[in-house]
């Protein structure tokens, strides 16, 4: 598949002025609302260094605790079924709807089975699959993914979610109600998961110890979602495994705090056994999981609890929109994750990061977001993904930096130095930087020459230009 | 005491006047500034890209310009950040590992080496916003980081600022929210970099503060390339500038 122009689809996203500043309003209050919580509690980076501690505790023993949890799960009544991949997993839930004669399947917000791609396979094979979180199924209704993993429409204002409701159910378009949009959505979906065949969740953590999946919601869908219907299943990716009770207080201490600021959501859930007179299934996913965990830079991402911190405080996601990543995870969290997936459709994606740090410290289980990304671009250089224009433009600065003599002759010769520095703009058109910014301009004296002239010193040394300065004039032009 | 100064290439070129006021603050303060001229870069335009490879032979001949001195300094946080923490590209000598150790940012080395007291004789009669960079608070710690809100509140650079006759220093909201400049990011991603330049700015603005310091010239480079755009009357300044007394 083509590569996602991440930097395009912002451009479309800033361009409209509504949305990009409701959005950066929105998700900026969350960082704020995120700041205060964490600041209630006086052992907060204690305990997100316990969490990151207990993650790779669980991930170093993740064979361990998986045996665990499915002898446990199996105790309690539920079926344990493992899947290599997302085929594998699809085709794991189609089979056990199949078996049940299930056609109409609700199911909470998982980002796993949009990982999976499930819901279109499962169309694609007559089944109707309806999301029961209020946001999940705004974008359902819309044929959009989620812009955001923890609120999937946050992109969309209340007007147009008014639009949508007045398109799709016949609402009134002009009410842009928050209280009476989510009535109109309560009509319409309650009627959905009291007649469906099946239920679905996804899992926020598995518990080894106890076998149950424990969902974190505030709306109750996920609780409806598994009990109403007799049949349930529960996605699960291998990383959400935890040892115990104990350990599972820690997470959800920090989880919400981290998300939104609350200090709990409405429902914490635990899925440990069937309804009564129902079955109960749990689909174990790996899907590229066990690779990242070999991979000795990139296996903290796995410690991720799916919080969305890292994006609420991103301020790149927070003014490109969550869909221009183009990928079931977004923000800085995406970037280093997607790229494990899809190294070729997502190589730009590391590159869209200022690497300021934000993210790192916000993370709840420490993951070192930040210096995953500066790693990626390295790998995407090693992997041959760089244009040729960035490669020769890279080699260019690289030997030019590196030559004091041609790059002193270079940064003196007056509109060189623009060709020179900024060395960010040497393999873009200069017009990237002046499209929104004017350029500076050059010094008539650089600092180097007001230094010679009086504070006296030695001159460089003598030495050959070699190939520095050779093609300079190509440099600037082609994007890379 | 004598110090290696490295001056960063857009300093050369753009604001040698940032590089002036660096050399006599420090010389004011009584140390004796060496200016090797055979410098160039720290390799972190190459580095931050992705280009390892090409990074390697600008940060060995950084080591070799450097290695000699007991204490480097440099007018920017972002640099220093790179040559202390991620000068990776460079083999791995006891030369490279001593100047990433003794490589200061300048207002680290005047806050935590020289311990300046006072400023005699510099006056600025203004109301300020400092911009302290992301590679200054989160590299560096220069100052202590809004997402740590149970950490005790401090800033290097700011207390130094404090010191000036005068002064006033604004406070602006998301004061530790990235500027938007992010080296090749602010070509490669425009958009979003102007955006975010721009919306500093606004809240900078908002204060009525029209004078921006910071001792990261690359973030002002960007922030006045935005400002010229679209607002005329802002003025930036390097923290050397105003601690040396320059502006008035």
């Amino acid at each position: 598949m083509k590569p996602v122009d991440q930097a395009r689809n912002a451009l479309a996203f800033l361009e409209d002025d509504t949305h990009e500043h409701a959005f950066d309003k929105l998700i900026w209050g969350l960082r704020e609302q995120r700041d205060a919580a964490a600041r209630e509690v006086g052992e907060w980076e204690e305990l997100r260094t316990l969490a990151s501690q207990i993650k790779e505790h669980t991930l170093s023993n993740l064979a361990h605790y998986l045996e665990l949890f499915e002898a446990r799960a199996t105790r309690n009544g539920a079926q344990v079924h493992w899947a290599r991949d997302a085929h594998e997993h699809n085709q794991i839930v189609y089979d056990i709807l199949s078996a049940h004669g299930a056609q109409r399947l609700v199911k909470s917000k998982s980002m796993l089975t949009e990982e999976c791609e499930m819901r279109p396979f499962l169309e694609r094979r007559g089944i109707q699959v309806t999301e029961t979180d209020l946001g999940e199924r705004i974008q359902q209704l819309d044929d959009q993914p989620p812009s955001h993993i923890v609120g999937p429409g946050w992109q969309k204002t209340t007007r147009d979610v008014a639009e949508l409701f007045g398109r799709v159910y016949g609402s009134d378009p002009e009410r842009a109600d928050p209280v009476y949009l989510a009535h109109v959505m309560r009509e319409h979906t309650r009627p959905l998961i009291l007649q469906a065949d099946a239920g679905m969740t996804g899992a926020n953590f598995a518990v080894a110890q106890t076998g149950a999946v424990v969902t974190v919601t505030n709306e109750g869908n996920a609780d409806l979602s598994g009990n109403v219907p007799k049949l349930r299943i529960c996605s699960v990716g291998i990383e959400k495994i935890i040892p115990g009770p104990a350990e599972l207080a820690v997470f959800i201490r920090l989880l919400t705090r981290s998300a939104t600021g609350e200090r709990i959501t409405q429902y914490t859930s635990h899925f440990a056994a069937p309804r009564e007179g129902g079955t109960m299934h749990i689909v174990l996913v790996d899907n590229g999981r066990t690779q990242r965990l070999a991979d000795e830079r990139f296996w903290p991402s796995l410690k991720c609890i799916r919080c969305g911190a890292c994006m609420n405080t991103c301020p790149v996601y927070r003014r490109s929109g969550g869909l221009s990543y183009g990928a079931t995870y977004m923000g800085p969290i995406g970037l280093i994750t997607m790229p494990a997936a899809d190294a070729r459709r997502y190589r730009e994606l590391p590159f869209a990061s200022t690497i300021n740090g934000s993210c790192t410290n916000v993370c709840p289980v420490q993951i070192n977001i930040h210096e995953q990304i500066y790693q990626w671009r390295e790998v995407m250089d090693a992997n041959g993904e760089f244009s040729a224009t960035k490669k020769a433009a890279m080699k260019l600065a690289g030997n030019l930096l590196s030559h004091p003599r041609a790059y002193r002759a270079a940064a003196e010769a007056g509109g060189a130095a623009l060709r020179v520095l900024p060395h960010f703009a040497i393999y873009n058109r200069l017009n990237a930087w002046g499209r929104h910014r004017d350029i500076p301009s050059p010094a008539k004296e650089t600092f180097h020459q007001w230094y010679a002239r009086n504070r006296g010193g030695a001159h460089p040394a003598e030495e050959p230009a070699g190939e520095a300065t050779a093609g300079t004039e190509d440099a600037d032009h082609g994007r890379a | 005491m004598r110090v290696g100064l490295m001056i960063p290439c857009y300093i050369d070129m753009f604001y040698p006047q940032v590089g002036v006021a660096t050399v006599e603050l420090l010389e004011k303060l009584g140390v004796e500034v060496d200016y090797p001229f055979d410098q160039t870069c720290c390799g972190q335009p190459m580095a931050n890209s992705g280009a390892y490879m090409e990074a390697k032979e600008t940060e060995e001949l950084f080591v070799r310009n450097f290695a000699g001195y007991e204490h480097i300094v440099a007018p920017s946080g972002s640099c220093v950040h790179h040559i202390r923490n991620k000068f990776t590209a460079a083999d791995d000598t006891p030369e490279r590992r001593r100047v990433s150790a003794r490589i200061w940012d300048l207002p680290e080395f005047l806050h935590d080496v020289l311990k300046a007291g006072e400023f005699p004789w510099a006056e600025f009669p203004h109301e300020v916003a400092l911009h302290v960079s992301c590679s200054a608070i989160r590299g560096l710690y220069e100052q202590s980081m809004s997402e740590r809100p149970n950490d005790l509140w401090f800033s290097k650079q700011r207390s130094l600022l404090e010191k000036v006759k005068g002064i006033s220093i604004a406070e602006f909201d998301r004061p530790d929210e990235c500027c938007g400049f992010g080296g090749t990011f602010s070509v490669t991603e425009e958009a979003v970099s102007a955006a975010m330049g721009n919306d500093k700015l606004g809240r900078i603005g908002a204060t009525g503060a029209r004078y921006i310091v910071s001792s990261d010239m690359s973030c002002l480079m960007h922030l006045q390339g935005c400002a010229h755009r679209d607002r005329e009357d802002f003025h930036f300044l390097h923290l050397a500038q105003v601690l040396n007394g320059d502006a008035t």
